[in-house]
């Protein structure tokens, strides 16, 4: 199955699509938007500062926005799914899709449930927040197919997405963030499924099982 | 709640682990990607491949070491010895690390700290300090602990963080290879004193060293070789007794 792997500079892609490669999937990196037609699905990945994402501003942006329309499942992963929101605060000038409301802001790195004893101070927590940690589902999701509650997914970011309506899964560092959505084909998470072992993988294979299925609404 | 990290360190020379591999049923011991499965298999978080490789021509075994690991690992790698520029980390980025881990460069010319976070991201950068302690404060040492430097591994992990790196690989070069502990009074004076997460290394030997050093060391990982290599006990037994005294782990 041949899969669109959105190259626009932010990081590093070898990691994604290895493990893309390793569930079965074709992995393209289409030069030019006009390109994306010929592709059964999307992946928008991408590590790093929310700047990066204004390469996708112009063809790009809407030629994916025209690509999802038509029922073309996307899989958006870390700022990939950062960039699915109107914008973040780490780059305000910067316009994200929109397809999902609200705005990424950076994690405050308090923790208000666990006070130092003695002062009564919140604890500090690391930022950026790097490492596994626990999903908690919080609503059925294709994504998450075969996925138990409490699996642990590897996380590296400084920014998150505030939990909605579309949030099918959250994560709690200091704060309850959103760790994945869904909206119809479109599924994004804000951790590395290419670094999550077997849950990672798993998730991987359920984006392409599910791009073998026809769009809703289509017959 | 934010797991505790257990890393397992290959030292690789000429594409073969070195330290002394002791494992039952593989096909060849010390082969790195074979060794990185069993981890893997175990519950290990994360894989550090240590190039440890005297002459540069021999270097190329590293880049197939890498693309073996990460061609069938899925869960972070880092790679470290010898990385001494942009293109070095370019290398090792395209071959399938995640993070590359900078030493002695760094400190030679801390602003390749910068330029490989801005090409790659800080989540790419680890920079390694070895550390001894002399009087009250802690010396950093280069070039695989050979040469001491004026710096202070309090201090330098301080710029190290200003410069953009991600993660401190922080090894104690008193308890490297002891089996003693971890040094966690070092542990705990970096960890406390950077707001990115800190790497313990040097001195496991025991579970309780693992939970002392993530308990009163504040360290946000524990990397280890031998221990993992020569014990009995898995990566899983360990993340079991930390779980069962209460230490965030990834089961």
């Amino acid at each position: 199955m041949r899969v669109a792997l959105i190259d626009y500079g932010a990081g590093n892609l070898a990691s994604v699509r290895k493990a893309l490669t390793a569930v079965g999937a074709d992995v393209h990196t289409p030069a030019t938007a006009d390109a994306l037609d010929t592709f059964a699905a999307i992946v928008v990945p991408g590590v790093g500062h929310f700047n990066a994402t204004a390469t996708l501003q112009g063809s790009w942006r809407d030629r994916i926005r025209a690509t999802i329309d038509q029922g073309v499942p996307l899989l958006g992963i870390c700022l990939g799914l950062q960039w699915l929101f109107e914008g973040s605060a780490e780059a305000p000038d910067v316009r994200g899709l929109g397809l999902v409301d609200g705005q990424c802001t950076r994690l405050s790195g308090t923790d208000e449930g666990n006070r130092t004893a003695g002062t009564g101070r919140a604890t500090r927590l690391k930022i950026p927040h790097v490492g596994w940690n626990a999903l908690r589902l919080v609503r059925p999701s294709w994504l998450f197919d075969g996925v138990s509650d409490g699996a642990y997914v590897y996380f590296t970011h400084a920014y998150a997405a505030p939990v909605t309506e579309v949030t099918t899964a959250t994560t709690t560092y200091g704060e309850t963030f959103a760790s994945a959505l869904e909206r119809g084909r479109v599924g994004a998470v804000q951790f590395h499924p290419e670094k999550s072992g077997d849950v990672g993988l798993r998730i991987l294979r359920n984006f392409l099982a599910l791009t073998e299925t026809t769009a809703a609404g289509d017959s | 709640m934010l797991a505790k990290r257990i890393i397992a360190c290959l030292d690789v020379r000429d594409g073969s682990v070195v330290k002394g591999v002791r494992f039952e049923g593989l096909r060849r011991a010390g082969d790195p990607a074979e060794l990185a499965r069993r981890y893997n298999t175990e519950g290990i978080d994360e894989i550090v491949i240590l190039d440890v490789t005297a002459t540069l021509e021999r270097r190329v075994a590293l880049t197939d070491t890498i693309r073996a690991v990460a061609g069938e690992i899925f869960i972070p790698l880092a790679v470290g010895g010898g990385i001494r520029s942009e293109a070095d980390a370019r290398t090792a980025v395209d071959a399938g690390a995640d993070k590359v881990s900078l030493n002695t460069a760094a400190l030679a010319d801390p602003s390749l700290i910068t330029t490989i976070a801005e090409r790659f991201g800080s989540q790419a950068v680890i920079v390694a300090i070895d550390a001894r302690r002399e009087g009250d404060r802690f010396s950093v040492f280069v070039r695989s602990g050979q040469h001491a430097t004026e710096r202070d591994a309090v201090e330098w992990a301080r710029e190290a963080t200003d410069r953009g790196a991600g993660e401190i690989l922080l090894t104690s070069m008193d308890r490297d290879g002891t089996r003693d502990g971890f040094d966690c009074v070092l542990t705990a004076a970096v960890s406390s004193a950077v707001p990115i997460p800190v790497i313990a290394s040097g001195g496991a030997g025991t579970f309780e060293h693992f939970e002392e050093v993530f308990t009163r060391g504040q360290a946000d990982a524990a990397l280890a070789a031998s221990v993992f290599h020569y014990s009995e006990h898995s990566v899983a037994d360990l993340k079991r007794h930390l779980a069962g005294r209460g230490v965030p782990v990834r089961q």
